[in-house]
């Protein structure tokens, strides 16, 4: 039993972490564009913000369970197979692309707009604006917003693991529900409990070390 | 050194179109500290982004240097935006980095070498009075402090004018007055030309040669500070004027003051001492002269940058004839006579 324990804990860990890993990879620039694309942004358009935000609404109002199977072609498509922990990689990534870029939106939102116009006051370009004066300034935000996005994917992946995704999910419905094994299925809640403490402890970490 | 010609600017929205600015001339010259004032909403703010075209006006030309910097190129535009140094109500620094790094800013965009960067940033930050403040955050200082570290920032490019965006606006009267000096400090020192918008008028009064009053998008005065002062045209520059100036009548006189003469009524006057007239006996020759009844209720002296005005209020006992000429008598002493009413 010790040893699927720490095997399910391994794969929830892989599928938390390559999720988020893409979903910072390709939600960061999406939640930039978001807040850029804005009307008196830098990059105000109005159009291009308008698809942005469809995207990303789009992608936060299916539910997850819903999104992991309505995607499943695609997922077969990337990873060759619908079932595993790779394959609830890719909804999870998914789930968590739009949840982050919003994040992301949201801090850049929060730095005054008085900093870009320093910043452009002083001859900086819209790239050096970008990413000397507003990522720099979002960036505890941006952490924040990180360590959410992890804690999210945590509590996902448990759904994950219910339709053939493996991890801590998995195991507690087929031991702790479907066997009635009570103790596998505290000892599941104890260590999706202490994942979400490092996690969070982990982002307090580097909030601190920001300053 | 800047030049407005004919600035106008509409901003239209789908229903409406409001005039923020409206032809707007001003000419500055190399050296100077000009101070733009006017009530909150007036298109100070909008008119100071003109000068670097943070804001486009609709209508009219920004020439600094005699450059039309409204023609430039995007990249040609950045580059006169580094020799243009500019200063916020609300400081803008940036959090992230320590003093050092925030005054180091402007460089390190233009891509100067990282030691060349450290001499300059020395070097302001001993004008400024920064030395050791250096390796702080901007949370860790004072308001006054960190208007200090904006000044440094706005010009280590080395630029030749200085935006003032409200700069002293958030800060208490003593740390006020201590950037104020610093500003005529670099001034003096850099030889900067200093363009400043504000809404309190001892701002204007402390460092400003020449002022420029704005109203609903329209310049509506505009002359040598003293000069502005002394003899203020319309209402609201009087208005400006008198507040920064404190010589309201005392409640229950002010109460009292009517503007129709009675047998019995004292004539108040307000009098105006422009030029130097501190060793002449006026008033107690008046009083010989005339055999007419004085009480002064008031009276001040004004440093307006660097000129003398006394400002005194009295109540006379003299009224048709008597009263004209006593105020011509005045008027010959050199002295601004302004009759406010009778009690």
């Amino acid at each position: 039993m010790f040893e699927q324990l720490v095997i399910a804990t391994g794969e929830t860990l892989l599928m938390t972490f390559l999720s988020g890993f893409f979903a910072i990879i390709l939600g960061f620039p999406l939640g930039v564009f978001l807040f850029l694309t804005k009307k008196n942004q830098l990059l105000a358009n109005k159009a291009l913000n308008h698809v942005l935000n469809l995207v990303v609404n789009i992608g936060r109002s299916i539910p997850f369970v819903i999104l992991m199977i309505a995607v499943i072609p695609f997922t077969r498509f990337i990873v060759g197979t619908s079932i595993g922990t790779a394959a609830a990689i890719v909804p999870l990534a998914i789930a968590a692309i739009p949840f982050f870029a919003r994040m992301v939106e949201n801090a850049l939102l929060e730095v005054s707009s008085g900093l870009i116009e320093a910043a452009l006051s002083m001859g900086a370009t819209t790239k050096q604006t970008i990413f000397k004066v507003l990522v720099p300034e979002a960036m505890p935000n941006i952490i924040h917003g990180i360590t959410i996005s992890l804690i999210t994917l945590i509590g996902f992946s448990a759904m994950a693991g219910a339709v053939g995704g493996g991890g801590l999910g998995d195991l507690a419905i087929r031991y702790g529900y479907q066997r009635f094994d009570v103790a596998v299925m505290l000892e599941t809640i104890v260590i999706l409990v202490i994942l979400v403490q490092l996690v969070q402890s982990f982002g307090n970490y580097c909030l601190k070390r920001l300053h | 050194m800047i030049q407005l010609q004919s600035i106008s600017k509409c901003y239209q929205n789908n229903t409406q179109a409001f005039d923020a600015l409206r032809n707007i001339n001003l000419d500055i010259k190399k050296g100077e500290i000009f101070g733009i004032i006017g009530p909150s909403g007036a298109g100070k703010s909008t008119l100071l982004r003109c000068v670097n075209a943070l804001e486009r006006p609709t209508i009219g030309n920004v020439f600094i240097d005699n450059v039309d910097i409204l023609t430039l190129s995007p990249e040609k535009l950045r580059e006169m935006r580094r020799s243009i140094g500019m200063i916020f109500q609300h400081f803008n620094l940036l959090s992230s980095r320590t003093v050092y790094q925030n005054i180091a800013f402007p460089l390190e965009i233009a891509g100067m070498s990282k030691s060349d960067i450290k001499t300059k940033v020395l070097e302001m930050a001993q004008l400024t009075g920064l030395e050791n403040k250096l390796e702080h955050y901007p949370a860790q200082l004072s308001g006054g402090q960190k208007q200090r570290v904006a000044i440094a920032r706005a010009l280590i490019s080395g630029g030749k004018i200085l935006l003032c965006d409200e700069a002293t606006s958030s800060l208490d009267p003593e740390t006020t007055r201590s950037i104020l000096e610093l500003l005529v400090k670099v001034r003096n020192k850099l030889g900067v030309t200093i363009l400043l918008i504000t809404h309190e008028m001892h701002v204007i009064k402390s460092i400003c040669d020449r002022v420029a009053l704005i109203e609903q998008g329209e310049i509506i005065e505009q002359g040598e500070t003293a000069e502005v002062f002394a003899n203020p045209k319309t209402d609201t520059a009087k208005r400006f004027v008198y507040s920064s100036l404190h010589i309201d009548l005392p409640k229950h006189l002010q109460q009292q003051l009517h503007h129709t003469v009675t047998p019995d009524s004292l004539t108040v006057l307000r009098l105006w001492f422009l030029k130097n007239t501190a060793k002449k006996t006026i008033i107690s020759h008046l009083v010989k002269r005339f055999y007419v009844d004085i009480n002064i209720l008031q009276a001040s002296i004004e440093y307006i940058h660097e000129r003398l005005i006394g400002i005194m209020t009295i109540t006379i006992q003299a009224h048709g004839d008597k009263l004209e000429n006593c105020i011509a008598y005045l008027t010959e002493q050199e002295i601004k006579v302004e009759v406010m009413g009778y009690v």
